[in-house]
């Protein structure tokens, strides 16, 4: 697989990473000869094979509904960017 | 042209869990921003989740109320955005596989027939938090307190034809979640939100039309009007050559109009995978026979044993299995009145709900509790007192004057019965009315109910009205 | 007592019990090897003298008081920066948390706490754990011991150093796909990665969440196993932690070979990049094991070579959903002056994340995107299937797998970080253990030109006494591990 610049910038915006324009030449390689490289595996015969999400097929814990935890909100909010009454400040969220 | 909507409703009901479906934070209501908000919740790194067993038993409750099958084996998966109010960047929710898969529901009609409303899946997910636009010198604020909270996500067939079918659908599953004390149906408080999809096509068309979706729309009343403007909308669209584009909008309920949010193509990737955090949520026969063990009746049979069992209508009999608060309320006041079905139904339809909704209670919260009312229906039945008579007792009991017979001895209401009194009174207002007398018995019949009111006025409403009338007419005639 | 850095865990332990020693003097001694020797390591991103000397000096009361001493109070360890640390800075190897002080401790770093031992500080390593040479952290490259022109391996490679040039007694390492036994055998220590589930993931900052886990790298096999009683257990707050009893993973350690079955992967051994020196190393091991009593066999693991392919996709499909908590909002990096919400996502990302962290997200979210799904994640997770079922074959033939750890000894500093598929070669024999959540480990075996050469030991799911076992038992008859490298010795 190889990918664009095209393909690069939407992916980068897909997971909110800015790259610069310079940097994108060096991503599409990298990233097409990763590709290209994994691909092998397409090679594999899968079919009837069952995916394998996990190393072990165990039922999921499950816990009480009782309530634990209790308001850390002043240690939580010291190690935050920006808080104001209690709220982390983001620039303006337009819907 | 004859346009004929179809319409699916994606219903989201908080499940009232004490805790959040992955963290051991409380998840009450109204509490100071982020102080609800714990490291699981905040999406600190490192931190996993863990399943809450309330909401999935809550899941498995409704799953077997509309008879769908439950999942022995469902997967948590990961649903991929970006957003200010979703702190890991991922709500974990249930793709592939949900833990209720198929079902459906019967919703009842205005002109009393019954419509099958077939429920596609509901699946189990995660709320995210909210943000704020009050202005912070430009910024906007995020409250985490309802990340995490539990939801049942409750996604309907295409099956509704109509704004009204819609909301009778809503109502059915609020009533539900909440006979099944999974959710508490607080609109306001946003434990329970719809998106609807609406498409329009010509009648007769096998073929739908393109979607659009109507975001958050938070009242039965904003539902059905945003559904109604879509739809004409859509029309309109069409009808001037256009051509729908599937999208997201967003009903404006100042405006009463919906806008377009999001297009198709700027429609999110979303990169579902399986939550390596968690493995398969096993539900075994045992605890799908514990919680079917623990269902209380449902509205629907409540509702079709109240019209067999105590001969009332499809409609009063729906209103009062509206709530299982009410319904429960109203049995038990037929419990006191001796099986007096039909009149209990008109109390607690009639006079209980306007004092109620006066003061804005709730049913469990009234003064008058189903063993005073049911008394009270006793003394109407076995005609201790009038029904008029009825009312004031039961304003007196409202207002904390104690049981039916207590009020009724203090304040001497006891109905006369007795024709010497009755026909005494009757005797008096002849006398002082004379004129209206030659009227009535010139033909002038609309004046029988003066009379009527002049005596029972007399006798302050005591008398028996059957008896009253009777001896009246005697009297009366020329 | 200048001499603690030749001791063992287990001999610092027994030492501080008879109170021949204070944990306070063992502690000091540590730290001032720390201050001395770590310029020309940059195995610490961060050293904590005073909480760890307050730490020596309550275990020494602990241990004065008779009250609640466990087997390991008092010793000092080095903690990976990968688990979270309460009140003290948890980079994770990035500038996206470069000034993260976290605000709650790892099940792993209350573990060692409730022992009552001594974190000497938090190591280096390749951000958020990508990387197979140190070299991707933020806080810069770590040195080997044994040539400090050359990697120690990665991503634990800054712990892998400190046991290495013993300024630490042990550390803690994280294996996502060869993370504690690459560098374990490019530094020539011992280093196990347990059974997926066995050591809780509640507080290890996560890179790939199928695949992680967190073990111990020590001098000896002993002492790997006496810290793995102290990480190991079930966790409430993790789901994915196995529900079993408490075991002592120390058990089986003098248990003789007799009738152990070895078996031999014949595709480990014909690959072209496997430097042969490794080669035979790993068969002169195999012959010493043969010497204690064990049989070999030959196995086959016919779909090894997929496992490199299969873990690119899966590993970063999970880191890219993993790391998306990283945005500036709530902790962490956030860029200068954000124009709106995008720019405070993208630019907060762009910047704080590096190069080797960007490709591996984009990878996964390619990965994981619309109309890609079915060909790239979901054949992954296939194909590591058939990797699974390869070694629940090869298991019915033998007890545990022998095979080098990495195919060559520790490389130079910048040889692969143009390349990144090259370097994600050298990680060809242990990241099929983690698809299939195998335990695995990496002990000393020899050395080719001054540089150690690692042996990897696999087990069966939860066999790790088993491969602690076969270890002891090949450190009591050989001195590899013993060795040290000059400048430090």
């Amino acid at each position: 697989m190889s990918l664009s610049k095209q393909d690069v910038e939407k992916i980068a915006h897909l997971a909110r990473l800015q790259i610069t324009g310079e940097q994108i030449p060096g991503f599409a390689a990298q990233l097409s000869s990763i590709l290209t490289f994994v691909e092998q595996m397409n090679g594999a015969e899968t079919t009837g094979v069952e995916a394998m999400a996990h190393p072990f097929d165990t039922p999921t814990r499950m816990r009480e509904d009782i309530v634990t935890e209790i308001n850390e909100r002043e240690a939580m909010q010291s190690i935050a960017p920006a808080v104001e009454a209690g709220l982390y400040l983001v620039p303006k969220v337009i819907e | 042209m004859s346009w004929e909507p179809v319409i699916g409703l994606e219903i989201h009901a908080q499940l009232q869990t004490k805790s959040k479906i992955f963290s051991g934070a409380s998840t009450a209501f109204g509490s100071e921003p982020n102080t609800q908000a714990c490291i699981i919740d905040l999406g600190m790194p490192g931190v996993l989740p863990v399943l809450n067993r309330e909401a999935v038993r809550m899941a498995i409750a409704f799953g077997l109320a509309i008879g769908a099958r439950v999942a022995p084996r469902s997967i948590f998966a990961r649903k991929n955005y970006f957003y200010p109010d979703l702190p890991k960047g991922y709500q974990i929710s249930q793709y592939e596989i949900p833990i209720v898969g198929k079902g459906s529901v019967r919703i009842l009609l205005d002109d009393g027939t019954v419509k099958e409303i077939g429920v596609t899946r509901a699946h189990l997910e995660e709320d995210a938090g909210k943000s704020l636009h009050e202005d912070f010198h430009g910024m906007s604020g995020i409250d985490l307190n309802r990340a995490g909270t539990p939801l049942l996500e409750i996604v309907s067939e295409p099956d509704m034809r109509s704004a009204k079918e819609a909301i009778a659908y809503m109502k059915t599953i609020h009533a539900l979640v909440r006979y099944l004390r999974i959710c508490d149906g607080n609109m306001q408080e946003g434990s329970f939100r719809c998106d609807a999809n609406v498409s329009v096509r010509r009648r007769g068309d096998p073929i739908f039309g393109t979607r659009c979706e109507i975001k958050n729309v938070n009242s039965f009343r904003f539902v059905e009007r945003a559904i109604n403007f879509e739809i004409e909308r859509q029309i309109d669209v069409i009808e001037s050559g256009g051509r729908v584009d599937q999208e997201t909008r967003l009903y404006d309920p100042d405006g009463n109009e919906t806008r377009t949010m999001r297009s198709k193509e700027e429609a999110n990737d979303y990169r579902y995978f399986p939550d390596p955090d968690l493995l398969p949520v096993v539900v075994d026969d045992a605890l799908v026979a514990a919680v079917r063990e623990s269902l209380p009746e449902l509205p629907e049979a409540r509702r079709e044993r109240f019209m067999a069992q105590y001969a009332l209508s499809a409609y009063d009999a729906g209103v009062l299995t509206a709530g299982r608060e009410l319904a429960d309320y109203y049995e038990s006041t037929v419990a006191a009145a001796n099986g007096e079905g039909k009149l209990a139904a008109n109390w607690v339809m009639g006079d209980l709900a306007a004092f109620l909704n006066r003061e804005g209670r709730e049913i469990t919260d009234s003064p008058v509790t189903p063993a005073m009312l049911g008394a009270l229906v006793n003394r109407i039945a076995d005609q201790t007192i009038s029904g008029t008579i009825a009312k004031k007792v039961f304003e007196l009991m409202w207002n904390g004057e104690g049981d039916p017979d207590a009020v009724i001895a203090r304040h001497g209401l006891k109905q006369v019965t007795d024709t010497g009194a009755i026909e005494k009174a009757i005797a008096e207002v002849m006398a002082a009315n004379p004129q209206q007398l030659a009227q009535y018995r010139s033909g002038k019949d609309k004046l029988f109910g003066f009379f009527v009111g002049q005596v029972m006025r007399k006798m302050q409403g005591k008398a028996s009205p059957e008896q009253l009338n009777a001896l009246l007419r005697d009297k009366l005639a020329p | 007592m200048s001499k603690f850095h030749t001791m063992t865990v287990a001999r610092i332990a027994a030492g501080l019990r008879r109170r021949e020693f204070s944990s306070v003097e063992v502690t000091r001694s540590f730290l001032d090897r720390i201050a001395s020797l770590d310029g020309r390591l940059n195995s610490f991103i961060t050293v904590t003298p005073e909480l760890a000397l307050a730490a020596a000096k309550a275990a020494d009361a602990r241990i004065g008081g008779g009250e609640a001493v466990t087997a390991l109070t008092g010793v000092p360890y080095a903690h990976k920066d990968i688990f979270c640390t309460k009140g003290v800075r948890t980079s994770c190897g990035s500038r996206m948390l470069e000034n993260f002080i976290a605000p709650y401790d790892a099940t792993v770093t209350r573990h060692f706490r409730d022992a009552g031992m001594v974190m000497l500080g938090k190591t280096n390593m390749d951000e958020f754990a990508m990387g197979s040479s140190n070299e991707t952290s933020y806080f810069g490259p770590v040195h080997n011991p044994w040539d400090l022109q050359r990697v120690p391996g990665g991503s634990s490679g800054g712990s892998a150093a400190a046991v290495a040039a013993r300024i630490s007694p042990f550390a803690t390492g994280t294996d996502t796909g060869g993370s504690i036994r690459q560098p374990a055998a490019l530094c020539g220590i011992t280093g196990i990665k347990p059974t997926y589930g066995a050591v809780s993931r509640f507080g290890m900052i996560a890179f790939a969440s199928s695949l992680d886990q967190g073990g111990p790298m020590a001098v000896t096999a002993e002492d790997a196993a006496l810290v793995l009683n102290v990480m190991a257990g079930n966790d409430p707050r993790d789901s994915t932690s196995v529900e079993r009893e408490k075991e002592d993973y120390a058990r089986l350690l003098d248990a003789p070979l007799r009738g152990l079955r070895v078996g031999m992967p014949k595709e480990y051994f014909g690959s072209d990049g496997l430097d042969p020196r490794v080669g035979a190393a790993v068969h002169a091991a195999a012959a010493e094991l043969v010497s204690l009593g064990a049989s070999l066999v030959e196995v086959s693991l016919p779909n090894s070579e997929l496992s490199i392919p299969a873990y690119y996709v899966v590993a970063p499909a999970e880191c890219s959903s993993n790391l998306s908590r990283f945005d500036g909002v709530r902790y962490g990096y956030r860029c200068k002056e954000p124009r709106d919400l995008m720019d405070l996502f993208c630019r907060s990302r762009g910047e704080g994340f590096g190069a080797e962290v960007k490709r591996r997200i984009m990878i996964g979210t390619y990965a994981l995107s619309a109309g890609y799904y079915d060909a790239y994640y979901l054949q992954a997770l296939k194909v590591r299937r058939l990797i699974r079922n390869d070694f629940d074959a090869a298991f019915n033939q033998c007890d545990v797998i022998l095979g080098p750890t990495s195919p060559t000894t520790a490389f130079r500093i910048g040889e692969k970080t143009d390349d990144p598929v090259t370097m994600y070669l050298s990680d060809i024999y242990t990241i099929a253990v983690n698809l299939a959540g195998l335990p695995g480990m990496s002990i000393p075996c020899g050395f080719a030109d001054g540089l150690p050469v690692g042996l990897q030991i696999i087990g069966r799911h939860f066999d790790e006494a088993r491969m602690l076992n076969v270890a002891h038992q090949y450190q009591q008859a050989t001195d590899w591990h013993t060795r040290l490298p000059a400048p430090f010795a």
